[in-house]
């Protein structure tokens, strides 16, 4: 029993130890932001703050970023949405409504989440310029719904073809259509899919960067394309530039804090089989 | 459809007042929803279910055919030319591209290296951290569950944000302005630690791009390894305790075993990450040259150097290497589900 204990003990260093390796960086990040920059500059990098808080750091990287953080709230709540609306519907028809062909229609849809999306920027920039959503949000918010096909009717399929057919079999008794069936039976039982679709999408584009850099222009960038380029400027102290970095990295840290089970859900969908 | 062009022609002249704001873009969709919404009417009239369950989904299916396919088709045929310039040239010069790139580029040689580099290392950490994880906490320790979350927190920040703190971090600064890691490693006497990090020379400055890198996903690849450790059932377990296997056997000869498919899995995704890795080095490395992959080489060379067909030539290769990995692994995953 006592050995036993004692690699329990050790277990438990290892694993604090690597707790603390992982958190360090955000640690450093969220130390470093309330710090003044005479003491970022010097030595201390490590010590905590001395002379009090300094706001102002997140003030300064709010002033910065105040912008692109509208713009991505703006662009990620309705992409959210609309993406669970539309993979809802995919997911129900492709488990529940199978047809000739339906599978090798969900692996071809499938195969649009794994493809790096420079092998389709060029045209996909001609596209947009072409129909004038280029420059502007709405065209992000469609570019992320499209790309978003694939996994959003993965996890919703998944989702549904959990879903047990009697009790669709009980609705068409009783005269419900195919549509009724959804409004009136599936729909109501995907709330927890929701959930993940959507806390899964929001983060995704949240954090998203190389269709926000090549489809948006300046004055609309998402906040990750503005965070990039203060980061690059040289000019930013490194405790203002971290106080930006915590504001940009704050509303998916406070979903995976208060949301992770759903956020982990859709992170496992990723892996199809996993 | 006529509808459709009604609206356009509406939505035409009112955007002529509405401060020259152009609104072609809203009129398409608005057309073309009505014009969906009459296909819908129709064919919801054939009793069919089948019928309307493919008109369902059409819209997904024709956006993924376009955006997906055709842009794939579209951007081979760019690869095809010689357009540089930003006036589409498609005059067909064949393969010329994808042979200049490897015969005549320094850069993607660079890049190719650099992307082989990235990518073992990274694998190899996300694995064995990844593997090492899943088995302490797999230990029924109290505090599993925030232990867990914890070395999941990088996967829910962006690329963009790791690369900013790691770039901190990872300073080269020496003497006075020394800072992040190096500065630590000053503090405790371990000067010779102390290091240009991905500033590095070439070719081993991208090996210190591997270390934000696993540090967002090993967490990932920990929770992939804990399902499947999860999956082997305890009864399984407890026969080969009474057969006296001691718990390290147990791992070795049962569990590690059983763990292959997961172990293949997490290889292909985390493969197909690392051949696609693009904010996280622009993050870092500002575009350096020292730390390109194809995926920055393709932006920096189409967007900036207007060489739209050396660019998709770039990309074309970056979803090839991404396809060979995965397609296998799709139509393995389809065909098992099926046997279901």
């Amino acid at each position: 029993m006592t050995r036993r204990t004692l690699v329990h003990i050790l277990f438990y260093i290892i694993l604090i130890a690597l707790a603390i390796v992982y958190l360090l960086p955000i640690y450093l990040m969220v130390l470093t932001g309330v710090k003044s920059i005479s003491q970022v500059d010097l030595k201390t990098m490590w010590s905590m703050p001395i002379n009090g808080l300094h706001i102002e750091n997140f003030i300064a990287g709010y002033k910065q970023l105040a912008p692109n953080i509208t713009n991505s709230l703006v662009m990620v709540i309705p992409e959210a949405i609309l993406s669970a609306l539309l993979g809802s519907l995919n997911g129900y028809l492709l488990a529940k409504w199978k047809f000739r062909g339906s599978n090798l229609i969900f692996s071809l849809i499938l195969f649009g989440m794994f493809i790096p999306y420079q092998s389709i920027l060029i045209p996909l920039v001609k596209f947009m310029q072409s129909i004038k959503l280029y420059g502007d949000i709405p065209g992000l918010i469609l570019v992320h719904i499209i790309y978003g096909i694939p996994i959003t009717t993965l996890i919703f399929r998944n989702y549904y073809a959990g879903i047990g057919t009697e009790i669709l079999e009980a609705g068409r008794i009783d005269g419900a259509s195919l549509m009724g069936l959804y409004r009136y039976i599936m729909f109501p039982l995907s709330a927890p899919s929701f959930a993940v679709v959507i806390i899964w999408q929001f983060t995704q584009a949240w954090n998203e960067f190389l269709f926000a850099v090549i489809l948006t222009n300046q004055s609309n960038w998402p906040v990750t394309v503005a965070l990039n380029n203060l980061a690059g400027s040289q000019l930013v102290q490194w405790n203002v530039l971290m106080a930006a970095t915590l504001l940009a990295a704050i509303p998916t840290l406070l979903v995976y804090i208060f949301l992770g089970r759903y956020f982990l859900r859709g992170l496992m969908a990723g892996a199809l089989k996993g | 459809m006529l509808l459709g062009v009604v609206f356009i022609l509406i939505l035409r002249s009112v955007s002529l007042v509405i401060a020259g704001k152009d609104l072609t873009s809203l009129a398409i969709l608005i057309s073309g929803l009505v014009f969906y919404a009459g296909v819908l009417i129709i064919v919801s009239m054939f009793q069919s279910e089948t019928v309307l369950t493919i008109a369902l989904l059409l819209p997904s299916i024709i956006a993924v055919a376009i955006f997906v396919y055709g842009f794939i088709g579209w951007s081979i045929r760019v690869s095809l030319s010689q357009w540089k310039g930003l006036n589409p040239d498609y005059t067909w010069v064949g393969l010329k591209q994808y042979y200049d790139l490897f015969n005549n580029d320094p850069r993607f040689v660079i890049d190719v290296r650099n992307t082989v580099m990235f990518t073992v290392g990274f694998i190899a950490g996300c694995l064995i951290l990844g593997l090492g994880l899943a088995i302490l906490l797999d230990q029924k320790l109290k505090g599993e569950a925030i232990f867990r979350g914890i070395f999941l927190v990088p996967m829910s920040i962006s690329f963009i944000a790791t690369g900013v703190i790691w770039g901190w971090l990872m300073n080269p600064a020496t003497g006075n302005r020394i800072t992040g890691i190096n500065l630590i490693f000053q503090s405790l006497g371990l000067n010779s630690l102390i290091s240009l990090w991905h500033s590095t020379p070439m070719p081993w400055g991208m090996a210190f791009t591997i270390i934000p890198a696993v540090w967002q996903l090993s967490g990932y690849t920990m929770a992939l390894y804990l399902g499947g450790i999860r999956a082997v059932s305890e009864d399984l377990r407890e026969a080969a305790r009474v057969d006296g296997a001691s718990e390290f056997e147990i791992y070795r000869y049962i569990i590690l075993p059983i763990l292959q498919p997961v172990t293949l899995s997490a290889v292909i995704i985390l493969a197909h990450m690392s051949l696609k890795i693009f904010d996280l080095i622009v993050a870092l490395g500002n575009k350096a040259i020292s730390l390109d992959v194809p995926g920055i080489y393709m932006w920096v060379t189409t967007f900036d150097g207007t060489n739209y067909a050396r660019g998709a030539a770039i990309g074309i290769l970056m979803l090839i290497s991404v396809a060979v990995l995965v397609v296998p692994y799709l139509v393995q995953s389809m065909r098992s589900e099926t046997q279901l």
